[in-house]
């Protein structure tokens, strides 16, 4: 019989601590669904995504119920449209942005990745097309995320590709300026993106993935952070890295059995769970939260590099042996408006934009979520890409650019967003203009660490 | 497949009771009972049978929620796999 004492655990987790599996991402390939006829080719595509995630919502809501375990988010991910757009005549991509919003709104998914481009070396044919219909693509539809992965370890950074991208940014969100510029939400910016997250706005299903899988996102920031202030009082940083290790692995192990479980229902193979402290702007599920708890003031105070390292760390140590396959990001998140923790060490001014960036260093991801100021220069958008995307390309990680410029607003103002992505405050950035730097084009070669044969 | 059922909240009488006539009711065999009561704070948890339950696992729980709301206690049903996958290595 199991121990009462383990029983109550979970449901405290559950009831009071925030504990959910936030996504379970159907990864599906488009790669037969390519046709010099673009309509023909959305037709594909659609039925295809269709057909294959018919029972996605539902399994996801029957095992919810059954587990009673919250499955927040039924996502879909598709291969990379750059490439299937890749042969067809017509320039107009963006129609493949509404073929997948109105399979996302037939099949009740609330975000769809894979409006993508791979681009970290070179433009192919159709990813030049795809990356300047994106402002448009993400305007026009509701559901469609984005991304475009502009650098790599193995192939450097393709500053061409970043330059653009500080311009599409931009461009984002002055076309969806009436709805607080969200479209620059939906848009991310990779260097080293990983083909199997299931985590948006970054998800995309690459190409050397089965025809379709299905991957998890775990979640759970509140869960360690009430661990920490239940047991974690007095004990030394060793202690520390046990406990969260320990929760991470509660956590995981969940995760691992809904992904099992969805799996055999869906008759898809079971690509990965994703390892990700993920917070959500509710009070308590928060990254910032569990730094707080370990003995920082504050988040973004000298110190919160070295806890973020130790809790990336931990959180890896402990769900990777809670799970047969891990990928994704597997780290902790610190997307800054859908983190409580982190919107009010930003407004107290004590989280800046430099701060953040050394974070990355340590953690999952990279700039999530920041909202900086309307007249921001694309340049600069392109040289906070290139800064996050070097960071990511020397340390053979995964990094990301999510910037949203509130357009109209100044520094110290808000941008609401509401739900999930939250609000945020619009953060300053650095003075001095680094328009020449990025104009120069080309290719940043690829380090050292890329010769490893 | 067995199920666990917990019943959380302030001891009063009749609980046990009314949990299990609504098991009974839907020809849910109980496996297993255990029950602990730490200061005013009534922690109940049961294993049950729910392969031959002659109502859905919807129903059941809705029922067991209506059991909750008039006994002023919060109840979950939960596949058991839950707890062994988080708690058994």
């Amino acid at each position: 019989m199991l121990e009462t004492k383990d029983i109550l655990e979970t449901i405290n987790m559950i009831d009071n601590e925030n504990l959910d599996v936030r996504t379970i991402t159907m990864g599906i390939s488009l790669l037969d669904c390519i046709d010099e006829d673009i309509d023909k080719a959305c037709v594909k595509v659609y039925d295809k995504i269709c057909r294959s995630a018919k029972e996605l919502v539902k399994t996801g809501e029957d095992i919810e119920r059954e587990y009673g375990i919250p499955i927040i988010h039924k996502r879909i991910s598709v291969t990379p449209i750059g490439m299937v757009a890749a042969p067809c005549q017509s320039r107009n991509v963006v129609k493949f942005a509404r073929a997948l919003d109105k399979a996302a709104k037939e099949l009740g998914v609330n975000f769809i990745g894979g409006y993508s481009a791979l681009v970290q070396k070179g433009f192919a044919s159709g990813d030049y097309a795809l990356i300047e219909s994106i402002p448009q693509a993400l305007a026009e539809t509701d559901f469609v995320c984005s991304s475009v992965n502009i650098g790599s370890t193995k192939a450097g950074i393709n500053m061409d590709a970043v330059k653009m991208m500080g311009r599409i940014v931009k461009q984002s969100a002055e076309l969806t300026a009436d709805k607080n510029c969200i479209g620059a939400a939906k848009l991310v910016v990779f260097c080293n993106a990983p083909e199997d997250n299931p985590f948006m706005a970054g998800a995309f299903h690459g190409v050397g993935e089965a025809d379709t899988v299905i991957n998890v996102g775990v979640s759970g920031p509140g869960v360690v952070r009430a661990a920490l202030a239940k047991n974690g009082g007095g004990k030394d940083i060793t202690e520390i890295a046990d406990l969260v290790k320990r929760t991470a692995f509660k956590i995981t192990r969940m995760g691992q059995l809904v992904a099992r479980e969805a799996s055999k229902r869906l008759c898809v193979p079971f690509g990965i769970v994703d390892l990700s402290l993920a917070p959500t702007p509710a009070v308590g599920d928060s990254v910032a939260y569990i730094l707080e708890e370990m003995g920082l003031e504050t988040c973004g105070c000298h110190g919160t590099t070295a806890a973020l390292a130790l809790l990336n760390d931990a959180v890896k140590k402990g769900g990777v042996m809670a799970s047969s396959h891990v990928g994704g990001l597997s780290g902790a998140f610190i997307p800054v408006s859908e983190d409580a923790g982190m919107i009010a060490a930003a407004e107290s001014g004590r989280l800046d934009i430099t701060k953040l960036e050394s974070m990355t260093a340590v953690c999952s991801v990279g700039l999530d979520m920041i909202v900086v100021p309307g007249d921001i220069t694309p340049e600069t958008i392109s040289a906070i890409i290139a800064d996050e995307a070097a960071i990511g390309m020397v340390n053979t990680k995964t990094t990301a650019v999510r910037l949203i410029p509130a357009i109209g607003k100044k520094a110290g103002e808000r941008l609401e967003f509401g739900g999930l992505l939250g609000a945020g405050p619009v953060m300053p950035v650095r003075e001095g203009s680094p328009e020449v730097f990025i104009n120069r084009g080309g290719r940043i070669p690829a380090p050292l660490q890329a010769l490893k044969n | 497949m067995k199920a666990v059922i917990t019943v959380i909240g302030k001891d009063a009488v009749g609980i046990l009771a009314k949990v299990s006539d609504a098991c009974a009711k839907a020809s849910v065999n109980i496996v297993e009972v255990t029950q602990s009561v730490l200061q005013d704070m009534f922690a109940m948890i049961m294993l049950v049978e729910i392969d031959k339950s002659t109502v859905g696992f919807d129903e059941l729980r809705e029922n067991l929620n209506a059991v909750g709301d008039s006994t002023n206690t919060k109840i979950h049903i939960m596949h058991e796999d839950i707890f062994n996958s988080m708690h058994r290595i």
